[in-house]
């Protein structure tokens, strides 16, 4: 589904992010990348997007080369793609309803769909009572609970979290975890990159570790309880 | 599709403008210094050019005739040239009018009067006062009655003289003081809209440069761009009606001072004259307004939309 292919990424300031990186991810995995800031997770997901280019290498996404796509065309891959941030990127001057149908009308779904489904997955993240609430009167947990409800909104076929766990506490870092693994279950491709290995004993499947802008393991992990 | 589409983009171009609070506030104040120095401007002009107007009106020729012209004569050329496009009116004053005239002027004079009666007959001649649409317009009148021309061939033994010669460099200096003044007028009207549309673009920048975080996060989450930028144009027209309308009723009660106790001196009243050219200063604006929002809103939202 996802393959990065001998991709390296080197910012003009001579900063090395990526060297020579090849990775394939299959539909349906949950793939956790761990490894310490700056060792190049973030500039993974930002090639995955689109919001950057490789220096080298290509990215592909169900055989086709992100860095060749148009506007639309990576406007409409980032609609299958569903993002979660470490700082939650809402939109500060809209609701939590609104975060969500915000997504969908972009999406170009119809108000029907929008007034049934944006409570209904806003319960699903345990936030129905916080609904006309601005992020500013939300707290980090459901700050990021609203983000990963707009980031599945429009049931994407990659989850995309980049350290969503990094400003949380522990309560609502399993919280966040488990709602992540739910949507694994239901079919779609997880990608979590984090720089916590407190975090990886939590979760079961494939575990990459990320160094120094190099893939130095790749490994199944067996979930610890 | 469509209908939908539209009605999510003014929804949310009203929500984000509402919700701006004090960054919305500041748009619409300096947009509405740049209507208010437009509308400024367009009444400084309708000042100029009744100025203008006023002082070309007090600009004419006469031609004098000879003593022994026929008056049949002399309306007949008054008839001929009033069909000229040049001409606006056409005054006649008579001998027998112009000779009372004299009398009046000089009732206090004894020795004038008493010389005009020794004279016996009429010394005077009729003469017509020649008023054109435009003052740059006399010269080629001028040749119609002295030039070579069938009228002025038909005249010649009746006209004694015209008095454009000597007015002529008091005509000229006025048609160049008049195109001075129109140009200074435009030009000072290009600076100053320049500099106010300038002043509206950057503010109009700043306030998008507010929310460009959120442009990002709009693209990441699949937001098409027409979809991001559509809701910051209906902000940008906003800014732009709401200052139109601020204008409009800051001029209300200036134009009507202004047209109570400086008419006199304006030479027009500013509030009748703004009431009745409601569409062409009011609804220029508005649409200068809607349309300068508009574009500020696009351009500064390009620059974060580019990929």
């Amino acid at each position: 589904m996802i393959t990065f292919t001998n991709v390296s990424k080197v910012y003009p300031n001579g900063a090395i992010a990526l060297e020579g990186v090849t990775l394939t991810i299959e539909k349906g995995e949950f793939v956790t990348m761990i490894g310490l800031s700056g060792a190049g997770k973030t500039t993974l997901t930002k090639l995955l997007l689109g919001e950057e280019q490789p220096t080298e290498g290509d990215v592909l996404f169900e055989g086709r080369d992100v860095t060749t796509f148009s506007v639309k065309e990576l406007t409409d891959l980032r609609r299958r793609i569903g993002p979660i941030f470490q700082d939650f990127r809402l939109l500060a001057h809209k609701t939590a309803y609104e975060n969500i149908s915000c997504a969908m009308e972009a999406a170009g779904k119809t108000d029907e769909e929008i007034i049934s489904d944006v409570p209904h997955v806003l319960q699903l993240v345990d936030l129905q009572d916080r609904m006309y609430h601005f992020p500013s009167q939300l707290s980090g947990g459901e700050k990021q609970r609203l983000a990963i409800a707009r980031a599945i909104i429009n049931q994407p076929e990659v989850l995309l979290a980049d350290e969503p766990t990094g400003n949380l506490d522990s309560v609502n870092t399993e919280e966040v975890l488990n709602i992540l693994r739910k949507i694994n279950d239901l079919g779609t491709t997880v990608i979590l990159a984090t720089h916590d290995p407190q975090l990886i004993n939590g979760l079961g499947g494939r575990l990459i570790t990320v160094e120094k802008g190099k893939i130095v393991k790749d490994e199944q992990h067996r979930r610890k309880i | 599709m469509f209908w939908t589409t539209f009605k999510r983009v003014l929804e949310s171009g009203w929500i984000n403008f509402r919700r701006n609070g004090l960054v919305s506030y500041a748009a619409i104040l300096v947009t509405t210094i740049t209507l208010t120095v437009i509308t400024g401007l367009f009444l400084l002009n309708a000042i100029l050019h009744t100025t203008i107007d006023s002082i070309q009106k007090q600009v004419d020729i006469t031609v004098y005739f000879t003593v022994d012209a026929q008056e049949e004569r002399i309306l007949s050329l008054k008839q001929t040239l009033e069909s000229l496009p040049e001409v606006a009116a056409v005054g006649y004053i008579s001998a027998d009018d112009e000779v009372l005239a004299f009398r009046e002027r000089h009732s206090d004079d004894y020795l004038t009067l008493q010389a005009l009666e020794e004279l016996g007959n009429n010394p005077f001649g009729g003469n017509l006062r020649i008023s054109a649409h435009d003052s740059t317009q006399y010269e080629s009148i001028v040749n119609v009655l002295e030039g070579d021309s069938q009228v002025a061939r038909d005249n010649a033994e009746i006209i004694d003289r015209i008095n454009f010669a000597q007015n002529k460099v008091v005509i000229d200096r006025l048609n160049r003081l008049i195109a001075d003044s129109r140009d200074i007028g435009l030009i000072v009207t290009i600076i100053l809209s320049f500099i106010s549309v300038i002043i509206m673009f950057t503010t109009v920048r700043l306030t998008i440069y507010v929310v460009h975080e959120e442009i990002g996060i709009m693209r990441l989450v699949g937001a098409s761009n027409s979809y991001i930028r559509l809701p910051f144009i209906v902000e940008g027209i906003l800014y732009g009606f709401f200052a139109w309308t601020l204008t409009f009723l800051l001029f209300l009660p200036i134009t009507y001072l202004l047209g109570r106790y400086a008419t006199d001196a304006l030479g027009l009243n500013l509030y009748t004259y703004y009431l009745s050219h409601f569409f062409s200063i009011a609804g220029v604006v508005l649409l200068i307004g809607l349309f300068l929002g508009a574009l500020s809103s696009a351009f500064a939202v390009r620059k974060y939309l580019r990929s």
